[in-house]
């Protein structure tokens, strides 16, 4: 049996009324690809925020290696309107700010490019590494951090080598072609030093090729840095294409999980996408 | 190996520039203070010179914050008012506080510290180092508040932390001129009689040399130094990444309310030494000048050297301080090269000031420097391509 | 408690009609924050200059001509300043907007201060509203008497024009969604157009009372009341016009009872007391809705 990096128990996310993600619970072990895939709306990118603490789950609890990262319970204003399951299973609360999650070993991109825009490509990745640093605000204005500035740079230098962006480093950011912003992403991510990578619709916007190109680059990522991914994807080619194991949710719902081929084969993921005719 | 020890090499050369021209202003600032003339012309000049190296200060502090880590505050004035204070209090010398706090019973502070030191070490090596340790207290009790003031406010986002930190600076004014305080500030009575530039002198042998202007330059330097290394810091980077996006900065493993902070108190903690060379300056102070008005003037510089340029700041400072207080004053005289113009009369400078503002505002929005720094190796490899292209054309 | 309220009577009514001054500026600043997103650091000083163009035509008019030029002129101004100093400004980020708004307050206080040459402008008697009252046994201007009612006809006036015209409609659907509204063939420049004028129209009308109650104008005058409204828009919940009256109200008597037991030094800080305390427990302020960022 593999190790667990991330488990997800009962985890629910209600925003007033809403319950956008219902009650998921999933595993995801060492070295694993795995897809969370479903209809727009249905939950995926609020599940990511869940995990990485944009936001704070209302229910449930998050695992990361065994630890407990995140778990909530209704309360306040929730405990009355609280819609979901699992009432009362959970009864104590543990949050942490997005920054620590990140420490901890979990990356992420954003569905919507969000580089930091007044920087050069270099300047993106070495800002990623400021988590790293044992300097305080006076050895690092003071320059008594030099080593550590120094390897921080180097190894700045050779991430950008290893996923091709050196030649392009000292460019704006966002000045690079759409396919290149999105690779910049990842690599800024790798840069914290992750063992679990969450990729948001990684292939967003990109044609047939750069989706190819994608692919590939995501699997030889896993490779070379000894990463477990979570990803969320439209583009079923790459989902089946990389994933060891798929989750379908609706509607906030899981409705299926498995290995690609039965993914594809299940009926309730098929109505999901196409819907079902009601006459029937 | 070579490469290395040419790159070394060129490191030592790459400040060269910069120390000479630093050494000559210094020059250049000693031989005002002590040779030149006092004439209609210096008696200008140094004041403008002055003021706008410790406006330079204030606006590089206050550009930290809204230029560098996005954050809109509109504290300034607050901050240099305690600065100013603190300042004022710890160095007024003790035979002097039955006259300065005439209406509190002489006040309940009854030492100076440049005083104390000058007992020790003599008036001169007392008054200077004695300043410097109450500018140091100035910034540092500045700080303490930001330090407080930060915990609730740097949660609120934009227009509600601009919103918020002018209230604290307006609630810090009422509380400085309140009359239950007055042992120690004075209440709305002025503070005078403190540590000034005019003493800031230094003794060899029968010589003695005037440092007054130096010092405010001296002070504003450094501190701006402190400030330009911070932001090319890793810790500046993270500022910079929080002004361009938050989400994906705490993303990164930022903390954000941590990284705000600590741009708040550095921030302060200048606006306070900013507040109390303020001080020094002016020879007296009193809280009812430290208005909202005060903190728009300063944005009004950081807008106008742009936003997220600490050389434009400085630029800017400079030029605002000099056409306020010299070059635009004809404005106000009611006649300029001996033709007299009607409506040329008391405040029409201010007016065509703020046109100015408005202008830049609306067409320059990006200012005098946008967010590129002002460097001599550009300045060179500039002018360096300038010629060649002259020489181009000359061939061509 | 009677004995409170007999000894604090003068200042619970001082309260209530600045309150309901402050009320007419704050409607200004919550309409065009909730339809621009912008804190218009000039309003207050266009409710100054509304002021002075009151000293000034009554120097040569008499006061039922100036009376509507004032009005007039205030509504003009504050077009002006929409379209000079915010319209180009209507892509750029949100701090340029406040930047060009805080330019636009120091240009008006530098011009007041050319034209005033520095000194108070003795603000002229208006006929009834000047003259003295007394209610209970507190002396005191019709004008106070006045504001609060003054105030509230015209708050239900602006609330029946919001909720029952095509502009009030198109106002708040505008303040809902800016892009969308704009994709549904809302012409967005009227709009904020009539939002600048109904906002500076009122601000008139609060300098008319205000500055009968103070007698003189200064340019920095419009500066306290100003930013005093906007913290009662703020406390009241930024957008909701009942919310800024509410607040204003709140704020007016609760300054002037901090100036009747003796505490003047801290009669303004109060105010910021208050907003960085609402601040704090319900940034929303009491009637604002909930906005949450989408990452």
């Amino acid at each position: 049996m593999a190790k667990n990096v991330l488990r997800l128990e009962d985890v629910t996310m209600q925003f007033g009324g809403v319950i956008a993600v219902n009650n998921l619970t999933m595993e995801i072990n060492e070295g694993e690809i795995v897809a969370l895939i479903g209809p727009n709306g249905a939950g995926k990118t609020t599940a990511f925020n869940a995990i990485t603490g944009v936001y704070e789950p209302t229910n449930g609890a998050v695992y990361f290696n065994d630890e407990l990262l995140v778990t909530n319970y209704p309360q306040g204003k929730m405990k009355k309107l609280y819609a979901g399951e699992n009432h009362g299973k959970y009864t104590h609360r543990v949050s942490h700010t997005p920054d620590y999650i990140t420490k901890k070993g979990i990356a992420r991109t954003f569905q919507n490019i969000r580089l930091f825009k007044s920087m050069t490509v270099f300047e993106n990745v070495l800002t990623a590494m400021h988590l790293r640093k044992t300097s305080n605000l006076f050895s690092a204005t003071f320059r008594a951090n030099r080593k550590e500035e120094a390897q921080m740079r180097k190894d700045t230098e050779e991430l950008l080598k290893i996923v091709e962006l050196y030649d392009v480093k000292d460019e704006l950011a966002t000045s690079l072609p759409y396919g290149k912003q999105r690779k910049l992403e990842i690599a800024r991510a790798l840069a914290t030093q992750p063992t679990l990578l969450l990729l948001d619709e990684p292939a967003a916007g990109m044609n047939p090729q750069e989706t190819e190109e994608l692919t590939a680059f995501i699997r030889w990522v896993r490779e070379k840095f000894n990463l477990t991914i979570f990803l969320i994807e439209h583009h079923m080619n790459l989902v089946m294409d990389i994933s060891d194991r798929i989750y379908v949710i609706d509607f906030g719902k899981q409705i299926a999980q498995g290995v690609p081929a039965e993914i594809q084969r299940n009926q309730k993921v098929i109505d999901a996408y196409l819907g079902v005719d009601e006459d029937e | 190996m070579g490469k290395t020890l040419q790159n070394r090499q060129e490191n030592k050369l790459r400040y060269l520039p910069a120390i000479i021209a630093l050494s000559v202003l210094y020059i250049v600032l000693l031989l005002l203070d002590n040779v030149l003339p006092a004439n209609t012309f210096t008696l200008m000049l140094i004041p403008v010179l002055r003021k706008g190296a410790i406006y330079s200060l204030v606006c590089v502090s206050m550009n930290l914050l809204n230029g560098f880590t996005g954050l809109f505050s509109l504290g300034q004035a607050g901050f240099m008012l305690i600065g100013a204070y603190v300042y004022a209090i710890f160095s007024i010398p003790a035979d002097q506080h039955a006259a300065v706090y005439q209406y509190f019973e002489g006040g309940a502070i009854q030492f100076s510290i440049p005083e104390m030191l000058g007992n020790v070490l003599g008036t001169n090596a007392g008054n200077f180092l004695g300043a410097i340790i109450c500018i140091i207290i100035a910034g540092a009790v500045a700080a303490v508040f930001a330090a407080l003031i930060g915990i609730p406010v740097l949660r609120l986002k934009s227009d509600y932390l601009a919103i918020a930190t002018l209230g604290f600076a307006e609630i810090l004014r009422a509380v400085f001129q309140w009359n239950g305080l007055g042992a120690i500030t004075n209440g709305s009575n002025l503070l005078r009689k403190y540590t000034t530039f005019t003493d800031m002198n230094l003794q060899l042998g029968s010589i003695t040399i005037k440092l007054h202007s130096l010092f405010p330059f001296l002070i504003a330097m450094l501190s701006i130094l402190f400030i330009v290394l911070l932001i090319n810091s890793t810790y500046g980077r993270a500022f910079k990444a929080i002004r361009d996006d938050e989400v994906a900065a705490e993303a990164m493993g930022i903390n954000l309310f941590r990284h705000k902070m600590y741009a708040f108190i550095v921030s302060s903690f200048f606006a306070g030494v900013g507040g109390a060379l303020l001080a020094m300056f002016q020879t007296t102070i009193q809280a009812a000048a430290f208005k909202t008005a005060m903190t728009y003037e300063i944005l009004l510089m950081v807008v106008i050297g742009g936003i997220g340029s600490v050389s434009g700041s400085c630029i800017a400072a400079f030029l605002y301080i000099a056409c306020s207080e010299w070059w635009l004053r004809f404005l106000d005289s009611g006649s300029f090269l001996g033709i007299t113009v009607p409506f040329f009369r008391d405040g029409f400078r201010k007016v065509v000031f703020s046109v100015i503002i408005m202008v830049i505002v609306l067409f320059f929005s990006r200012g005098i420097m946008g967010d590129k720094e002002l460097s001599f190796r550009g300045l060179i490899s500039k002018l360096q391509k300038k010629s060649k292209k002259k020489e181009e054309a000359d061939n061509g | 408690m009677s004995a409170f309220l007999e000894a604090n009577l003068p200042y619970i009514l001082a309260g209530i009609s600045v309150g309901g001054q402050y009320a007419l500026i704050a409607i200004g600043y919550t309409m065009v924050y909730g339809i621009l997103r912008l804190i218009n650091f000039a309003h207050g000083d266009v409710f100054m200059v509304a002021g002075l163009v009151m000293v000034y035509t009554t120097a040569s008019l008499p006061i039922y001509i100036s009376i509507p030029i004032v009005l007039v002129a205030t509504v003009i101004l504050g077009l002006l300043i929409e379209r000079v100093a915010y319209k180009p400004l209507r892509t750029a980020p949100r701090m340029s907007v406040m930047i060009s708004a805080i330019g636009v307050s120091y240009l008006l206080q530098n011009c007041a201060l050319y034209f005033t040459g520095g000194l108070p402008q003795i603000y002229p008697e208006i006929p009834f509203l000047s003259e003295s009252i007394t209610i209970l046994g507190a002396t005191t201007k019709w004008v106070t008497v006045i504001t609060p009612f003054l105030t509230i006809i015209l708050v239900v006036l602006l609330v029946l024009l919001i909720n029952h015209t095509k502009i009030g409609m198109a106002m708040r659907a505008v303040s809902k969604d800016f892009e969308t509204s704009q994709l549904m063939g809302i012409r967005i420049n009227s709009v904020i157009s009539v939002t600048f004028a109904i906002g500076c129209f009122l601000a008139a009308v609060g300098s008319l009372l205000y500055f009968s109650n103070y007698t003189s104008v200064i340019p920095t005058s419009g500066a306290m009341p100003g930013l005093k409204a906007f913290v009662a828009a703020v406390f009241g919940g930024i957008g909701s016009i009942p919310g800024a009256v509410i607040g204003a109200f709140i704020i007016g008597i609760c300054e002037n009872i901090i100036k009747g037991i003796g505490w003047t030094t801290f009669s303004d800080a109060f105010t910021f007391v208050l907003l960085i305390v609402i601040l704090l427990v319900k940034p929303t302020g009491i009637f604002g809705e909930k906005t949450t960022d989408k990452v």
